[in-house]
């Protein structure tokens, strides 16, 4: 068992009032609050070692870039990768998908096939839907059922020798669904076509290994667990990586230019131009430490009883539907309450100091199949308690009586 | 009474409140309130973008004045726009253009309402003021 307060008093944010009231915030899944660990690497990085790294001779440089590389390589070992330079540094998630969709221009032809899920969120369905009105190519759809998981009945019936790329979410953002990715990768595979998976939301509950799954990319974001934002990670397996052409062009990616040809540099640099996040890339590694020490296991254990404690309080209240209820879901829940708009439920609720997220989650065709404007949105994390689900309720309550 | 008398008058009616409790209240009192908007002018057109929820306003010229209605899925949303139009409803399209918005971050609502992602509000005065830059200018070409 987590000792929660002790965690809690990691969290220095968690102790800020909003609005006058103490903070309950659950909207983790957009983004994730920061240790104390965390927010100190940023300052030390910037006090001690601030240097480009990758360039210079000089010590500092030197020491930048050790500690570059050494967060690599503990990124590499936290999601198995078989080599540091399968393991991209990127801005983000939407970086990553968008690097690996351009990648595919070239070995994309007319009549060839992108299969996305019903499930996904616009940063995985614009880049692919862009990528097909450049190639010619066709976007396909695995649907779901009311429950808010994916039909792998339908899944089988779309792949076929046209199929080139399948993406999908390890979890999705809006209701929490755990996607069987291992079953869509090896189908996937077994029609020659290449698998993204987008674990924006997965990596903050799990540890994903690249190599069990056997997925050709897995893209995530830091910000997310426990890291600062504007720095994710993009893996790749090194076949893929070396058959993509590069997205960026600049300094850091190139082996030597000339105004008559210039040659790229070899993995992962050929897909890192310019100067890229130090500091970010440097502290996702120390996020990733602090996560580890608490455990993923704890993590899971503490965020399902959370989970199993929300649904049962949200339903006690009347007129109150959960959207998304997937048997393997994560401490994600998606509700509406009849005849009322989830975005005066949030107005209301956030003035009571709980930060929940309403509306579409980026994810409008979830909404378009459930014909609902939005939803309220409660995500939660290890470091979040029961305490804090009662307060919510409470605010809930008081809200609907306002607005009813 | 012109739009300054009535963004007073509105400015006055807020300050009588201690919390935000009662002012979101009121707004929702409003909203309820709202006069409904004819069901032929709930189009895709008339849909503000920019709002969380869906908002949809109608202007409509009657002599030399130009008369506001408008619709929202979301109660709160509604409210505001019950402010909104209490007043600029029935004004000249001269006197919308140069209103001052001064009065909405009087009453306390601009706080509560920029914070959400889309700045709806903003887009729902540029509407009505779209809507009386256009009247002028057809009541210009007219003469």
């Amino acid at each position: 068992m987590l000792d929660i307060q002790k965690i809690r008093a990691d969290f220095p944010i968690l102790s800020e009032k909003v609005n006058g009231k103490t903070l309950v915030y659950f909207d983790n899944g957009a983004t994730s609050q920061k240790p104390q660990v965390v927010i100190d690497a940023i300052s030390k990085y910037y006090q001690e070692i601030n240097a480009n790294i990758h360039r210079g001779v000089h010590t500092l440089s030197q020491l930048a870039t050790d500690a570059y590389e050494i967060s690599r390589g503990k990124i590499q070992n936290h999601i198995n990768a078989k080599f540091s330079h399968e393991v991209l540094f990127t801005s983000g998630t939407t970086f990553g998908i968008n690097l690996v969709a351009n990648g595919f221009t070239s070995l994309l032809k007319e009549g060839d096939e992108v299969i996305v899920s019903a499930l996904e969120h616009h940063s995985n369905i614009v880049p692919w839907q862009m990528l097909c009105e450049r190639t010619r190519a066709v976007l396909k759809v695995i649907p779901m059922n009311e429950k808010g998981e994916l039909i792998m009945e339908e899944y089988d019936k779309l792949l076929s020798d046209r199929t080139k790329i399948v993406t999908v979410n390890h979890i999705s953002n809006a209701l929490g669904t755990v996607n069987p990715i291992k079953e869509i990768i090896s189908k996937a595979h077994a029609v020659g076509a290449a698998v993204l998976i987008d674990g924006a939301q997965a990596v903050p509950h799990l540890r994903p290994d690249v190599q069990a799954l056997d997925c050709d990319f897995y893209v995530f974001s830091g910000h997310k667990m426990c890291g600062p934002t504007g720095v994710g990670i993009l893996y790749g397996k090194e076949d893929w990586l070396n058959k993509l052409p590069p997205y960026q062009g600049g300094g850091d990616m190139i082996k030597e230019v000339t105004f008559e040809k210039t040659t790229y540099a070899g993995l992962p640099f050929k897909f890192e131009a310019g100067t890229p996040n130090i500091a970010g890339g440097i502290v996702l590694g120390t996020a990733i430490d602090y996560m580890n020490e608490i455990g993923f296991e704890n993590i899971q254990a503490q965020e399902l009883e959370l989970l199993e404690y929300g649904t049962k309080r949200l339903l006690e209240i009347e007129g109150l539907n959960i959207v998304g209820t997937a048997e393997n879901k994560t401490s994600v829940i998606s509700f509406n309450i009849k005849g009322i708009h989830p975005y005066d439920i949030g107005t209301i609720v956030d003035k009571l100091g709980i930060a929940v997220r309403t509306g579409h989650h980026c994810a409008q065709p979830i909404m378009n199949h459930f014909n609902i404007p939005g939803t309220i949105r409660a995500s939660f994390a290890f470091y979040n308690t029961k305490e804090e689900i009662d307060a919510m309720i409470e605010a809930i309550k008081k809200a609907v009586m306002m607005l009813s | 009474m012109n739009i300054k008398e009535i963004q007073d008058e509105i400015v006055d009616e807020f300050s009588m409140f201690d919390d935000w409790m009662q002012r979101y209240e009121y707004i929702i009192d409003l909203g309820k309130n709202l006069p409904l908007i004819k069901d032929e002018f709930k189009t895709e057109d008339n849909i503000i973008k920019g709002c969380q929820s869906k908002v949809w306003l109608q202007g409509e010229q009657n002599d030399d004045r130009v008369v506001f209605t408008a619709d929202s899925d979301a109660i709160l949303t509604k409210g505001i726009i019950a402010i909104l139009i209490r007043t600029f409803s029935n004004q000249k399209a001269a006197d919308i253009i140069a209103a001052d918005m001064g009065f909405i971050d009087e009453i306390g609502l601009k706080e509560h309402l920029s914070a959400t992602r889309a700045n709806g509000l903003v887009s729902m005065i540029k509407n009505i003021k779209m809507y009386a830059l256009a009247f002028n200018a057809k009541n210009d070409a007219t003469l």
